[in-house]
């Protein structure tokens, strides 16, 4: 299928709509939009950030999910308290494939699951006794931990418990850092809000703690990778380039992170911000507090690891301009000779995503630089800020869609009928189901990195097996006709 | 056997509700009723003039000591003491912490799950805390459970005004289920032209006052050796009143979904009974600093 004209999306969007009674329409209009290159400002065609409406099925996670989920759990010498009845802590156990290395249960803590385990009880007395307790219990059973988050889920904020005293309390007792956040599950819209509240627990709570202590040896070349969360080792196949280009990476937000790394990133020259949606905030109250600048950069494919490796370097003297370049050149035969083997296969192919954070626009470059176009894109839980850095990155015409519904999704697929969709896990057999080859983009499907060089040879080898899978070709019942073999899948209203 | 009649007693705190409860109950069971009091409030103080004890055992705090609700028999909290008047407390925490509603809540689900509620029953009374402040304490007059509400109030401003607005919460219920307002018991606080002013409140409010009942010191006597004035003096002037109280409930059949007034309304009729000065528009946000160099 040839790409669409402006009027062709416009009337996808206005046949999608049609089923929504009249409010719905008019509320999920705003959400949906054609992409224009030549706007500068993305609210001059959609809405974001906003109240899903009841009755669809959005994808879209909580405010625990986004400061436990995100950006506290990963911190791996941490223990994380999921604060309240079992299951938030327990559905949410390493689901996010944050590696680290650590002996899991003695230094580290990233895939076990602590909870306070809230019952009846527990609502109608309190949980503030309980919460002490478990905090006792963590220092006795794991003494080497460096420090422990307490992760509200909803209930703790209904009851009004106390965390924030018990957090004072055990502070002293163990003179330990203790972080109470409150991410209470139903507060604002989407996880988004759960990531602004984990960066203020962590101005508030984590960041001044070394402040005034020079003990720290810094260089001129000291960066913190911020907004990294090591997904399948995506941040190890980064740092690995900085490294080589000469900078010292001093601290990694939080894949594979510590709470000292946290605690020494005043002391940096540079933040580095790959999800800029969930660390921007941070980010940008270190560069008031401590002067440090920031800027965000993209390591998925080539083009963008060259562009930004040049972009960080231009804040440094010459030496690690150099670098950039060494680094770039070393590279260049072997990404090259990936996409000799790989665009000849993927070429032209065509790709819908709708995934979280950053990664909406952060991986159209790798696609393309595999020959592969993205013709439809959107954010779960992004602001307008995210769609101002999107609109340059997609090709006009193509389809933005924010907070998409299932059914919105499912329709757009049918009818724009790309080679791949790539999204989350409640998506993914809805997809292969109706025979569209389908990769996760949170998890990167139980593979990865994609992050860096490696993992550009990575990502452009699971794209080729997902997509030139022979599976697809067996899709068809045998008993099926030629002719109708031959007619496109069409869509069902 | 007759209908178990479910009924709440409402009020503002320190009105005197649970010591009207636990008279009009033992009232209730001389006449040969079988009677079982639920203590809706965390402080645990609505059984003790009928059990002669300090504080029941509640239903919460022992699901506490034993790991959970699910681990009580019924036995364990379902207590008998004057004139086989059974009592439970639902208990909750401490002020501050925790949330005393979902304790209400989940004490009720208790009783129910655990057959308190026994063929034999004539009557339930909730004695429930001050306002109606959330969902847990509205749980005793939602769907199924008490039918009839009864507003402790005296002259006093606060009490009326307690009472209107506790009667704007039935209201709420009384449109999406079975409860209605049954009448204003008024406690009284010796103002003037008490009687008459409830009356006049009770009309307002398309309700009755039930009863008028005095003040009586004896009623202190009894509670200090925690007993009703029934068991402690019956033949007292004041454990008649406790008596014929008693018996207007059992007779009462003016059950209304009350017409609570606006606050005008409510200043108006405080206004004419003497109990509220008319207010001066012309004082108001004045400070007295200011009021002196006027």
């Amino acid at each position: 299928m040839a790409a669409m004209t402006r009027e062709e999306t416009e009337a996808l969007i206005q046949e999608v709509l049609e089923v929504y009674p009249e409010k719905a329409k008019a509320d999920r209009a705003k959400h949906l939009a054609i992409n224009d290159q030549s706007l500068e400002k993305s609210n001059k065609c959609i809405t974001s950030n906003r109240k899903s409406l009841p009755g669809v099925m959005t994808i879209r996670g909580c405010a625990y999910a986004g400061s436990k989920g995100v950006v506290w759990g990963p911190i791996k010498d941490m223990i994380h308290i999921s604060h309240g009845p079992v299951g938030c802590g327990q559905y949410s156990r390493a689901g996010r494939r944050n590696y680290y290395v650590g002996t899991t249960g003695v230094n580290t803590f990233g895939t076990m699951n602590f909870t306070s385990d809230f019952t009846e009880k527990d609502i109608v007395f309190g949980g503030d006794k309980k919460l002490a307790k478990c905090i006792d219990e963590i220092e006795t059973l794991f003494p080497l931990n460096k420090g422990i988050s307490i992760q509200s889920e909803c209930p703790i904020g209904l009851i009004g418990d106390d965390i924030e005293a018990v957090s004072k309390v055990k502070n002293k007792e163990y003179n330990k850092t203790i972080v109470p956040v409150r991410c209470e599950g139903f507060r604002g819209v989407s996880q988004s809000l759960g990531h602004h509240i984990a960066n203020d627990a962590i101005r508030d709570w984590v960041l001044e703690n070394r402040d005034g202590d020079e003990s720290f040896p810094t260089t001129p070349y000291d960066v913190a990778v911020i907004g990294d969360y090591n997904i399948g080792g995506d941040a190890w196949a980064s740092r690995t380039l900085l490294e080589e280009m000469g900078l010292r990476v001093v601290a990694q937000w939080s894949g594979d992170g510590t709470i000292a790394e946290i605690e020494k990133t005043p002391k940096v020259k540079l933040n580095l911000i790959h999800c800029y949606r969930s660390m921007n905030y941070i980010a940008r109250h270190m560069e008031e507090k401590y002067n440090i600048p920031w800027i965000e950069y993209n390591f998925f494919g080539p083009t963008k690891i060259a562009e930004s490796l040049r972009r960080i370097a231009s804040h440094f003297d010459d030496s690690i301009k150099e670098g950039a370049e060494r680094v770039i050149a070393r590279y260049e035969s072997e990404y090259n000779a990936v996409i000799a083997k790989y665009k000849p296969r993927l070429e032209g192919k065509r790709v819908m995503l709708y995934i979280g954070g950053l990664r909406p626009r952060h991986v159209i470059g790798a696609y393309e630089d595999l020959g592969m176009e993205v013709v439809g894109t959107g954010y779960e839980f992004g602001h307008n800020d995210d769609y101002d850095r999107t609109i340059k990155e997609m090709g006009n015409a193509t389809l933005l869609y924010d907070d998409v519904t299932g059914y919105e999704f499912e329709e757009f697929v049918k009818r724009v009928q790309p080679d791949l969709v790539g999204s989350g896990i409640k998506e993914k057999y809805i997809f292969q189901k109706m025979g569209v080859p389908f990769r996760q983009m949170h998890s990167w499907d139980y593979s990865g990195p994609y992050h860096g060089y490696d993992g550009f040879a990575i990502f452009a080898r699971d794209m080729d097996m997902t997509i030139n899978n022979p599976c697809w070709k067996s899709f068809k019942a045998p008993w099926k006709t030629e002719a109708t073999e031959s007619e496109p899948v069409k869509a069902v209203a | 056997m007759a209908r178990l009649r479910q009924c709440a007693i409402y009020g503002k705190g320190g009105i005197g509700k649970s010591t009207t409860t636990q008279n009009l109950v033992a009232g209730l069971a001389e006449l040969g009723k079988k009677v079982m009091i639920v203590g809706c409030d965390p402080k645990a103080d609505s059984t003790r003039l009928i059990l002669h004890a300090k504080a029941q055992n509640s239903i919460m705090q022992m699901a506490a000591d034993a790991g959970s609700v699910e681990d009580l028999e019924l036995e364990d909290v379902l207590k008998v003491g004057y004139r086989d008047i059974k009592c439970v407390e639902s208990g909750g925490p401490e002020p501050g912490v925790g949330c005393a509603g979902r304790g209400v809540i989940t004490a009720i689900n208790f009783l129910e799950e655990e057959g308190a509620y026994t063929e034999d029953l004539d009557f339930v009374f909730y004695d429930v805390l001050g306002d109606v402040v959330c969902g847990g304490f509205a749980m005793p007059i939602r769907e199924n459970k008490a039918q009839e509400i009864y507003i402790v109030c005296s002259g006093e401003m606060m009490a009326m005004y307690a009472a209107n607005n506790i009667a704007k919460g039935i209201v709420k219920y009384a449109n999406s289920g079975g409860v209605r307002l049954a009448g204003l018991i008024c406690n009284s606080r010796q103002t003037a032209r008490e009687d008459e002013l409830i009356m006049q409140l009770a009309e307002k409010m398309g309700t009755h006052m039930i009863h008028f009942v005095p003040r009586d010191n004896v009623v202190q006597r009894a509670e200090i050796r925690r007993m009703t004035v029934i068991e402690y003096e019956p033949q007292a002037k004041q454990a008649q009143e406790y008596r014929d109280l008693a018996t207007k409930i059992i007779n009462n059949t003016n059950l209304v979904i009350p017409t609570p007034i606006t606050m005008d309304e409510l200043e108006d009729l405080l206004m004419e009974f003497g109990v509220m000065e008319e207010v001066d528009e012309s004082v108001v946000g004045i400070t007295a600093a200011a009021e002196a160099t006027a």
